[in-house]
């Protein structure tokens, strides 16, 4: 037995013992002294929710997602180019999803990264304070807009201009979603670079401008390789967000499960196939309905995957400065 | 000699300096665009929807006709379904902050813990709507009612206001815990009357922050079973229902134009209903720390 | 005593932070190939002084630093003069040693890679490590991570990373104090070889080490609130020997500091 198992069951034998004793209900020190242990049970209790949440969560996928490869193999699954669950036809190969899902990512991605670097660069080297608390804070609204007034943004405003740039661009595309999704994820990018980039210390940067160094030599050469599992790691987690990112590309990006790599033309991605599935009159239990799950526990698989990279990342590579 | 003579050196440097400019001129740019894409936004949806944005609007259920629609049962289902989410999460994250700060010892339970709150955090939404239409719509039993959209709502923010509290709670210093144990006060009293009041206007920040984010959730919602077409105020904790967010992603997806624009009105109140809840948080967050300092 | 050439002369450097003035009309020359320390009690500007030699200060917003200092024939302060360059020209080294968290070789390659080095790098690198007594230690492992080193090893590092960019100046700002009995011993050894090629300036809280190690020595003094003063500068022999100003004398047989 653990130390901690021993002593939990001396532990519970104590309180039984007091429970059982009539004599102790007017030792005010009891009363109290029992009360306590109640209250940090009761916050253990509810403090195990977030486990039974992920608990709930992994066991849901992979039940009714086990139902559906009972249905459908694996290997069609992974390999099948595909996806047709809701046609008379029925083809089930995730491919066209996923790589809606990353063309729209990498697209968002694609833009995200560039300015959200450069603008974490400027905020922590550049920057005078008093611009850095104004301009900080504004783009941080970028990231509190609800992303269903970006997807209507994207359809209604981005789309019809890049379809005045180019014929062969269509209302639905994966372009405009990834426009927008980039804006959407920029403060991301940003605010998590310049964080890892101010950590990095004073005596660093002094350091390198005593040796006759420019500033935008400190910058690159100095403080973005030292903070650079910070700035990874921003990047991992920000490509996790989009691809799990839902009504940007319900609304903007089509309903077209299609294994293609043109931005212009509309796809679809694992999110809003679920979304697709959800608002329409799909008999639960059948195919159609399990088909959420298989595409949930792909989505879930991934994004994890990323964000474990990503804390790994940082763990490993992070400076320890003294 | 390997280094430059003094002129060449000067002329590179010259050159160097040229290129750090640019470099700047870059980042400012960088900047600029994300800020103006923001302004554009904002002011495409006013432009197009602010004219729309009357008493009627505000006061009527969707229709066929766009000239008569409304957000009324929308706006109502939003107050119901997030409003007790929000309350739920409140109570069970501030609770599992203070288990995870006062109580819990560093072990590997309260550590595995803080991982997979971590974790949680970044769970796409739309997996927490997968996850209340099985536990919560059909394995509760509960349909796809206002309370199992609370439900969902609430797990789904839960992560962010644990964290958030457990901030607010890092936050209070350890001299006024030592104050209180050393009067004699036993944990709980140290926490409750001492610990929290302290914290509190931190915490109902970060509630009200991850409020605001749940208000423009329209993923989880839809895939535990929100309608798109509610014209009909919901009436009591099993009924259906719809919000905002789902309202205006319904317009949107209708080709008539008409739609367009009252969607953009929705837009607008949506963007004020945050604009205002987040100017109370910042209005909490200054408060409070002129108290720290007063 | 052989009489240097002068080759910085520092002429009424005031500098300020914001309204605070820090230090207060210094004026004095430093000698050609020689160690000049400052000395003086905490607070008393030392290191904002030698700051000013290679304008580091302008890295702080609100330092405002007036006053000139004369090097190569110019005041280092006219407007169109890039600091870059005077950094350049003069070496410095940190009380904490603060090497990049990069590779040996890449600390001491930083340097002359951003001034436009086109020679033989390693030969470089070497030459500079041999100067500051560490490559015997790290010549098999210059792909290692700096900061595996040890405290005096990493401070050594940093003077060999000063010295590749071949300055004419060394700049140290309490190098030792966060150093060991042997390290700093290492360095002060280090300090009387280097300078033959180098004109060194010194900041020390350790007036010991100040009386071991230099040729000249300048005195300041916190008058009021932390406003530094220069009292007395001179031969260091003369000045703990038979120092001018009361003042001095009292610091030096330690009535206060």
């Amino acid at each position: 037995m653990t130390k901690e198992a021993k002593e939990s069951d001396k532990f519970m034998a104590l309180i039984l013992e007091g429970i059982l004793d009539p004599r102790n209900y007017s030792n005010k020190r009891w009363r109290a002294g029992i009360f306590e242990q109640i209250i940090k049970v009761i916050l253990l209790l509810v403090s195990a929710i977030s486990i039974i949440t992920t608990v709930a969560i992994v066991s849901v996928m992979i039940f009714e997602a086990s139902l559906f490869f009972q249905n459908v193999s694996i290997f069609e699954f992974l390999t099948e180019t595909r996806w047709t669950p809701l046609y008379s036809s029925k083809h089930f190969g995730i491919l066209p999803l996923v790589t809606g899902t990353f063309l729209v990512a990498f697209g968002a991605m694609f833009i995200a990264l560039p300015l959200g670097l450069m603008s974490a660069i400027y905020l922590s080297e550049y920057a005078p304070d008093k611009v850095r608390q104004v301009i900080k804070p504004v783009l941080e609204v970028l990231a509190g807009i609800p992303t269903v007034v970006y997807g209507y943004f994207a359809l209604l405003f981005i789309s019809p201009i890049l379809q005045s740039i180019s014929d062969s661009v269509k209302v639905f595309n994966a372009a405009s979603a990834a426009i927008v999704m980039g804006i959407m994820i920029l403060p991301m990018v940003s605010s998590l670079s310049e964080d890892a980039m101010r950590a990095v210390p004073r005596s660093l940067r002094e350091g390198a401008y005593a040796l006759g160094a420019t500033k935008l030599e400190v910058s690159l050469k100095i403080v973005t390789p030292a903070a650079i599992s910070g700035i990874v790691a921003s990047f991992i987690l920000a490509i996790s967000r989009a691809i799990g990112e839902t009504m940007i590309v319900t609304v903007a990006a089509g309903q077209n499960p299609t294994f293609t790599f043109s931005p212009f033309v509309p796809i679809q991605t694992m999110t809003s196939y679920i979304v697709q599935v959800s608002l329409g009159d799909t008999p639960t239990g059948s195919i159609e309905f399990q088909t959420i799950f298989a595409v949930g526990i792909t989505l879930f698989t991934i994004t994890l995957t990323l964000n474990m990279i990503s804390q790994y990342i940082v763990r490993r590579f992070r400076n320890v400065y003294d | 000699m390997q280094y430059l003579e003094k002129e060449k050196y000067q002329q590179r440097l010259a050159q160097r300096q040229r290129r750090g400019k640019i470099f700047e001129i870059m980042c400012i740019i960088s900047i600029t665009i994300g800020i103006g894409m923001l302004a554009l936004l904002l002011w495409y949806v006013a432009d197009q929807g602010l004219h729309k944005l009357d008493w009627q609007f505000l006061t009527s259920f969707p229709s066929r006709f766009p000239e008569r629609a409304g957000i009324f049962g929308a706006l109502l289902g939003t107050l119901y379904v997030i409003g007790t989410g929000g309350l739920i999460a409140f109570v069970l994250g501030v609770g599992t902050a203070i288990y995870l700060q006062e109580y819990a010892n560093d072990n590997r339970l309260s550590r595995i813990l803080q991982v997979n709150i971590a974790n949680l955090a970044g769970v796409p939404s739309i997996v927490y709507g997968i996850l209340g239409l099985e536990i919560f719509v059909r394995f509760a039993g509960l349909g796809r009612s206002v309370l199992a959209g609370s439900l969902t709502i609430a797990l789904l923010i839960l992560p962010i206001v644990i964290i958030a509290s457990q901030e607010a709670l890092k936050a209070v210093p350890s001299s006024i815990r030592e104050g209180g144990f050393a009067l004699g006060a036993s944990k709980w009293q140290v926490v409750s009357i001492l610990v929290i009041p302290q914290a509190f206007a931190s915490i109902l920040t970060g509630v009200i922050l991850a409020v605001s984010r749940a208000i423009g959730e329209t993923a989880p919602l839809i895939v535990m079973g929100a309608l798109t077409f509610v014209p009909f105020a919901p009436d009591g904790f099993m009924s259906p229902f719809t919000v905002l967010p789902i309202q205006i992603f319904n317009w949107v997806s209708r080709p008539q134009h008409g739609f367009h624009e009252i969607a953009a009105a929705g837009i607008v109140v949506l963007l004020i209903t945050l604009i205002l809840l987040n100017s109370v948080a910042i209005y909490l967050r200054h408060k409070f720390s002129k108290n720290l300092e007063g | 005593m052989i009489d240097h050439q002068t080759i910085i002369q520092a002429k009424e450097i005031s500098v300020h932070y914001g309204s605070k003035k820090v230090l207060d009309n210094v004026s004095f020359d430093i000698g050609e190939n020689e160690v000049t320390a400052i000395i003086g009690p905490s607070g008393c500007g030392k290191s904002t002084l030698l700051r000013s030699f290679n304008r580091m200060n302008d890295l702080i917003p609100s330092a405002v630093v007036s006053g000139e200092i004369i090097f190569h024939g110019q005041n280092i302060y006219e407007p169109h003069l890039d600091p870059t360059e005077i950094r350049y020209q003069m070496g410095m080294v940190f009380q904490k040693p603060n090497p990049f968290p990069k590779s040996i070789y890449d600390n001491i390659a930083f340097g002359p890679k951003v001034a436009g080095f086109t020679g033989d790098m390693d030969q470089l690198v070497e030459e500079s490590l041999q100067k500051s007594a560490l490559w015997d230690e790290v010549k098999d492992r210059l792909k290692d991570s700096a900061l595996a080193l040890s405290g005096g090893q990493q401070q050594r590092l940093c003077i060999a990373r000063a010295l590749a960019v071949e300055p004419e100046v060394i700049l140290m700002d309490e190098p030792c104090s966060a150093l060991d009995p042997i390290s700093t011993l290492a360095i002060e050894q280090l300090m009387r070889e280097l300078k033959k090629q180098y004109s060194i300036i010194i900041v020390t809280h350790n007036m010991q080490q100040a009386a071991r190690v230099s040729d000249k020595t300048a005195f300041f003094m916190n008058e009021g609130d932390n406003i530094g003063l220069l009292i007395e500068y001179g031969d260091t022999q003369k000045i703990f020997s038979q120092p001018e100003h009361k003042t001095t004398e009292d610091y030096i047989t330690g009535r206060f500091g």
